[in-house]
């Protein structure tokens, strides 16, 4: 008997994913989740890009999550798909990426039966998930999606896997709407009053202050950025960006000094190794960005926001703390601050500039020029500067090339930079630009790719051609793991083992077999010639260009050392005598 | 990680969770995943109307490694309370062990006497062995245990501790 009010499972599922406003989904199908396909071929509110592997979907679908700041949504079936699914969501879950991934199961008669095609996927993906749902009832699905979307996103955002065995999206049951829904997960937003009286004090009494910004205040929003950019301009200190918070500040303004940590620059570094009151907001002191801890910003005050109270005191121990939304918090500190007026030390803050001038002198950021070969930091350059008045999305793969992105790109708009920073995954910037393109199709996306990483999700070529999505894919080819390698060649005595892949296809004929645009530059005055051609192509296009092979990636922070000890260049090398690996980083 | 070792203190923490499946093995995992110390973890159901089990974690580690431990735990979308019972004031805690000796002779009456003295109870009794119940601090059930091991000590089940707080408030 069909009660009328009742829905099938699979019905509710979609109205419920409509109801939290999804339009898009990234999913690839299979035998437990066939009566949710068959479901989604007859609406057509929720668009479905179908992936060559569930692993892109997810990158995908966090690619379409930090360019709108919204959930991203992925559908995979059970077993293979599933597990395919498992590195994307740990990567979600490093950077904080808010996403709902839908998984097929067997029937829950025959959950824990070896059943054909069973993985325990709440149970593989409980440590790299925010948190996990398998559900048994159908009435309880409508209940479960509207929760599972309020936890990706409240607080500190993260993915969330629903497991939907299939007789459960068969089955009818009743919809519950978001209104009715009540959930207890409600993380606290707004900061302690006292705490943040406190820290504007402390800010205000700073002689050599740093604001040291971080992904938090991304996943905050574009309001968060705002108020930070106010903030910072307001008291004129010196602000650096980890990796994940690029864009978070303008990288334009002379405020800016650029990225910190292990290829950070010299005056980022130096600024926070000798500042005397360090500004964290929404950074987690991350081992790639502290170096060595007992090394670390010695003589500093240190504030930390964060909204989540187990990034505080984890790896670094702080004065003060405030849990709280960026927003929220760096709202009130405004208030606080106008309403103070404080007289700030004028004359050790210009003696703190001057200081600051003097490492910036030092231009870091050189690199050796060259008219035969093309420099990959020359490459980036010649990027950024024919592309940068179309705001162009930009998407890295991990290695050298996206340090050398990191460090070159000087974007100003947040949600503009998408890259693997916690997990650093090779095989994300692809997929990631798929999904942005997806969310903005009209928008310049750009992934800027190494040739290893490529080839880890050169499969979404076909993906971007069956759905029109014109993303550009800037492969630095440097014929090496070129990460790798620099770490071989500084650190394993040049001993280049299994870095170098003596074979790779060709790009050009590679992209044209999928249907879209192939370009090669060899030499540097090619460059702009293929750049110019890419953008003027409304397709999808691998540009290759054949890079110096043996340009390393500078500075950097040797594993074990400290701030202060950056090694400048391949002629300053009298440092690159590594710490112990056992309080310091090691290889990704 | 040298300061772990360093003024590493023990501390008991009752958590607030909802009984649903699963959440036992987030706990764990998040001990496990993380590097974290157990001594010892207990769990039931405390609210059937409200759907709350209570565990009771005894863990160890530095002021730093300890305030993580909780942070980590408020982390878990089903768990709504984490209280550090060692440092929010005093609190009582309890373990209960069942313990197996089997002897005869002089053997057999000193596993009598030294139970009487410790108030553990023989809850099963054959010619040549005994089940003691023996209640108490973790110190207490653990002296008893020591004590009868040269007595005929074959099998020892322990419940881990179960901690509240003193006074009137509840968790
Ligand atoms: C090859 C390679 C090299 C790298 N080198 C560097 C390097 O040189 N420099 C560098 O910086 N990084 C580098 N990284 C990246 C590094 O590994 C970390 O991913 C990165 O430093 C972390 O950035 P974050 O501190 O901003 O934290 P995120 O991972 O972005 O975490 C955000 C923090 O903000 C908090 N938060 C989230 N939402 C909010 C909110 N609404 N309000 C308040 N707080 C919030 C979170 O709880 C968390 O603590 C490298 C990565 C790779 C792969
Ligand atoms: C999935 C995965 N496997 C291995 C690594 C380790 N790793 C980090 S960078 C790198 C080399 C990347 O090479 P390429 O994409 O060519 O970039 P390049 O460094 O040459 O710019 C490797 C193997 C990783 N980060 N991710
Ligand atoms: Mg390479």
């Amino acid at each position: 008997m069909v009660h009328h009010d009742t829905m099938t499972g699979a019905e509710i599922l979609l109205k419920a994913l409509v109801d939290q406003g999804v339009d898009v989904i990234f999913g690839y199908p299979g035998g437990a989740v066939l009566p949710i396909y068959d479901e989604l071929s007859k609406q057509n509110r929720i668009r479905h890009i179908l992936v060559r592997h569930e692993q892109a979907a997810v990158h995908a679908a966090e690619g379409y999550a930090r360019s709108t700041g919204k959930v991203g949504c992925v559908l995979v079936t059970s077993g293979p798909g599933a597990t395919n699914a498992v590195t994307g969501l740990a990567d979600a879950q490093c950077d904080s990426v808010p996403l709902v991934c839908l998984t097929g199961q067997v029937p829950t008669h025959l959950i824990g039966n070896d059943a054909f095609q069973e993985a325990d996927i709440t149970g593989i993906t409980r440590p790299c998930t925010k948190h996990n749902y398998l559900v048994k009832d159908t009435n309880q699905l409508a209940r479960t999606v509207h929760e599972a979307f309020h936890v990706a996103r409240s607080g500190r955002p993260g993915p969330v896997l629903i497991d939907l065995p299939k007789d459960v999206v068969q089955n009818r049951g009743l919809y519950q709407p978001p209104s009715k829904t009540k959930s207890k997960y409600n993380p606290q937003v707004k900061g302690d009053i006292h705490a943040i009286e406190k820290a504007v004090d402390l800010i205000a009494s700073a002689k050599r202050p740093v604001f040291y910004v971080g992904g938090g205040v991304i996943n905050s929003g574009i309001a968060a950025c705002q108020l930070l950019t106010q903030f910072v301009r307001m008291t004129g200190f010196p602000c650096t960006l980890t990796l994940m918070g690029l864009g978070a500040f303008p990288g334009s303004d002379p405020l800016f000094l650029g990225m910190l940590g292990m290829h950070g620059t010299v005056e980022a570094n130096m600024a926070m190794h000798d500042c005397d009151v360090m500004i964290n907001i929404g950074a987690r002191f991350d081992d790639r960005v502290t170096g060595r801890l007992n090394a670390f910003s010695p003589n500093s005050k240190k504030i930390h926001i964060d909204i989540d109270p187990s990034s505080i005191n984890k790896n670094v121990a702080v004065d003060l703390s405030i849990v709280g939304d960026c927003a929220h918090v760096i709202e009130d500190m405004i208030k606080v601050w106008k309403a103070r007026q404080p007289k700030i030390d004028e004359r050790a803050l210009r003696a703190w500039w001057a200081k600051i001038e003097e490492w910036r002198g030092a231009d870091s950021l050189r690199y050796p020029a060259s008219d035969t070969i093309i420099k990959p930091q020359y490459a980036i350059q010649r990027l950024y500067d024919l592309t940068r008045s179309r705001n162009p999305y930009i998407c890295t793969e991990v290695g050298q090339h996206q340090m050398w992105a990191a460090q070159h790109l000087r974007l100003d708009s947040p949600l503009h930079w998408l890259t693997s920073g916690g997990l650093g995954t090779m095989g994300y910037g692809l997929p990631a630009a798929m999904g942005v393109q997806t969310a903005h199709p009209d928008a310049l996306v750009i992934d800027i790719a190494g040739e290893s990483s490529i080839q880890m999700n050169i499969q979404e070529m076909a993906t971007l051609v069956q759905h029109n999505l014109p993303v550009k894919i800037v492969i630095l080819n440097n014929q090496y793991m070129g990460m790798v390698r620099q770490w071989q060649e500084l650190i394993h005595g040049a001993r280049y083992s299994e870095s170098h892949m003596d074979h790779h296809p060709d790009f050009v004929k590679l992209a044209e077999a999928f249907g879209a645009v192939g370009l090669r530059a060899e030499r540097p005055d090619q460059v702009d010639g293929v750049i110019t051609e890419m953008l003027a192509v409304n397709r999808p296009v691998i540009v290759e260009m054949r890079t110096d092979a043996s340009e390393n990636v500078f500075p950097m922070i040797m594993p074990g050392m400290a701030h202060n000890e950056m090694v400048l260049g391949q002629e300053d090398r009298s440092r690159d005598n590594p710490g112990s690996e056992q309080d310091g980083m090691v290889l990704v | 990680m040298t300061d772990a070792v360093q003024d590493s203190n023990r501390h008991t923490i009752s958590v607030l969770v909802d009984n649903e499946s699963g959440v036992l093995a987030r706990v764990i995992g998040l001990f496990s995943g993380r590097g974290y110390n157990i001594e010892s973890l207990t769990v039931a159901e405390v609210d059937a109307h409200e759907n709350l089990s209570r565990i009771t974690i005894v863990t160890s580690g530095t002021r730093m490694i300890i305030e993580q431990i909780k942070n980590q735990l408020r982390r878990l979308v089903p768990v709504h309370k984490v209280h550090d019972l060692t440092i929010e004031g005093p609190h009582v805690s309890r373990e209960l062990a069942l313990i197996k000796v089997a002897s005869t002779g002089e053997k057999r009456v000193e596993a009598l006497r030294i139970a009487d003295i410790f108030r553990a109870r023989a809850i099963d009794s054959t010619n040549e062995s005994f089940v003691f119940e023996v209640v108490g601090a973790t110190e207490k059930v653990e002296a008893f245990i020591t004590l009868m091991q040269p007595l005929g000590l074959v099998d020892v089940s322990r419940t881990g501790v179960v901690a509240i707080a003193r006074g009137s408030k509840p968790l």
